[in-house]
């Protein structure tokens, strides 16, 4: 294991492993360059439509770039302008044309070809488009701190850009692992879970594959299984869905691990029941607060030891619960929003938004503050999914909220007010559930909608938000 | 009407909504290569526990997660009856 690198195209030098895409395949050895165009010291955009070029445009940008802006692979077009605007992007880099945005420079990632100076492709498999490249690492000017800005989700509206440095984002990652790894995702790596295992294995000198978008579950196994994955990571909806495949019988991990969302006690013990003798870890991370904790005696949520003091095995990570809200301070944490004046840091707190409640020694995660739901990982705003259904003709109020789910750990579900309640009957219902489908995405459509014949209002004539859990 | 009548409806009625393709759900139909995703089957199991009252997943002390379209069926009839 080299000692850790400033920047990360350094932090490959020498590493033997491999990225491995759905159709290609990149060798890190002395990766050649895969940008030709000059963004030093630019704000950029990447963009990219599959991960293997994210994580290459990440290597060419980091050290070079001013900024990297990681776009998702949902980021919802009509956010672009404003985007660019708040982060002052000046280029947007991506593999495909089909992603530039009009009146920004563009410039096009490539499968990284050897430097002049380098050999040509030592060889390329027809069958998995594999490109070997030997050539000399490039010299370019490293002298740019890189700030790494992520997307979060589940405010309404255009999303928060949280800064990070690259410091803080692999603050986490152990400086010593063994040789032989080899790492999976289920997570997509232009997020902030997905972006921590690309980073361990780029850093570990481990190889990493990559899901790709119109690759089913079992066909994604099968290809990690292929490729002898041994340690795999996704939200607990990743894993049930794995649970739920035949094609898991392909997959042999030596280590599992959660999060990005609750990690119940059915899907701890599913998991050791379907890999008996492999440690099950649960992880508590988030875009703002950085890599928390991880827990890995086998049960849900975390030692209440854990809060008010910092010991040698968790790092430097302080805890602390503050009216029921876990709060964070570590030098993991993200630094600032871009673009924006709302405070992430409180005298070096972070407010992780994430509600716990203690039970004997132990903590239980109960939801998040605000009402926000977490399906299958990706976080949803209630008031944005409440003003689609108050816009309906004839709607007077609505709220809102998650329901505990085995699959998706909760779904969306609505409770109606009319205005007039001659309307309470299944045509109407339908036509408010259509009105939904047609403005939101998917997982923001209520699964359910129910008629109410009044909303609960808090004492300050608020709506009544209580915990998850909520029957509508 | 039976369960697996109203199980089955269920996937349909879910199916229409998210516009996906069924690709037929015979006993022996892999969930995941039904033409559903995770959500459709959060939104069914939802659904059921409203018109079935139980919910097998949440409720079951073993862990067991349904591969195939009669394990799904099957794990509700079994709550009903016990």
């Amino acid at each position: 294991m080299p000692p850790r690198a400033e920047f990360l195209r350094a932090a490959i030098a020498g590493s033997a492993a491999s990225l491995f895409g759905r159709r290609q395949t990149v060798r890190l050895c002395d990766m050649g360059r895969a940008l030709d165009a000059d963004v030093s010291g630019a704000n950029v955009l990447l963009r990219t439509s599959n991960q293997l070029f994210a994580a290459l445009g990440l290597i060419e940008l980091d050290g070079v770039a001013a900024r990297i802006v990681i776009a998702p692979p949902d980021i919802n077009p009509e956010h672009l302008p404003a985007i660019v605007e708040r982060a002052g992007i000046e280029t947007v880099v991506s593999n495909d044309p089909a992603l530039a945005i009009e009146g920004v420079n563009f410039a096009r990632l490539h499968l990284p070809r050897p430097s002049q100076a380098g050999r040509p492709l030592a060889r390329a498999s027809a069958q998995e488009g594999e490109v070997a490249v030997a050539s000399p690492a490039m010299r370019r000017p490293e002298g740019v701190k890189t700030e790494w800005v992520l997307f979060t989700s589940g405010t309404t509206g255009i999303p928060k850009m949280v800064a990070h440095s690259l410091e803080a984002l692999t603050g986490a990652i152990p400086q010593a692992t063994a040789q032989d790894i080899v790492w999976g995702t289920f997570y997509d790596t232009r997020r902030y879970g997905g972006l921590q295992i690309l980073l361990r294995a780029l850093l570990g000198h481990a190889s990493l594959i990559l899901s790709d978008a119109d690759e089913s579950a079992g066909d994604f196994l099968e290809r990690l299984g292929r490729h002898g994955v041994t340690h795999l990571t996704g939200t607990p909806s990743h894993w049930r869905r794995a649970l739920m495949s035949p094609a898991n019988a392909a997959i042999h991990p030596r280590y599992v691990r959660l999060s990005g969302e609750i990690a119940d006690q059915a899907i701890l013990d599913s998991l050791k029941a379907r890999f008996p003798g492999v440690p099950v870890g649960h992880a508590y991370a988030s875009t703002e607060a950085g890599v928390g904790f991880e827990v890995t005696d086998g049960l849900e949520g975390f030692p209440a030891s854990y809060v008010g003091r910092t010991d040698s095995k968790r790092g430097p990570v302080e805890l602390k619960v503050v009216d029921g809200l876990l709060h964070v301070r570590s030098p993991r944490t993200a630094s600032r929003y871009v673009g924006s004046a709302d405070a992430l840091i409180d005298d070096g707190w972070v407010n992780s938004g994430d509600m716990v409640e203690l039970r004997g020694e132990r903590y239980f995660f109960a939801g998040r503050v605000g009402g926000i739901i977490n399906v299958g990982g990706l976080k949803i705003n209630p008031e944005e999914v409440e003003a689609v259904i108050n816009r309906h003709p004839g709607v007077r109020a609505s709220r809102v909220s998650g329901r505990k789910n085995p699959f998706t750990g909760a779904v969306v579900v609505a409770e109606v007010v009319l205005t007039d309640p001659a309307n309470d009957n299944a045509g109407f219902k339908e036509a408010i559930m259509e009105a939904c489908r047609q403005t939101l995405p998917a997982h923001k459509v209520p699964a359910m909608l129910r008629f109410v014949p009044a909303l609960e209002l808090t004492a300050g004539g608020k709506l009544s938000r209580s915990q998850e859990g909520r029957r509508a | 009407m039976s369960i697996e009548s109203i199980v089955r409806s269920e996937f349909e009625q879910v199916a229409r909504e998210q516009e996906k393709v069924l690709s037929g759900l015979s006993d022996d139909t892999v969930l995941l290569d039904s033409g559903l995703d995770s959500l459709c089957f959060a939104i069914i199991v939802a659904r059921l526990e409203d018109r079935l009252g139980v919910d097998p997943f949440t409720a079951s002390e073993d862990v067991y997660f349904p591969v195939t379209m009669g394990d799904f069926i099957k794990f509700y009839q079994d709550a009903a009856a016990g």
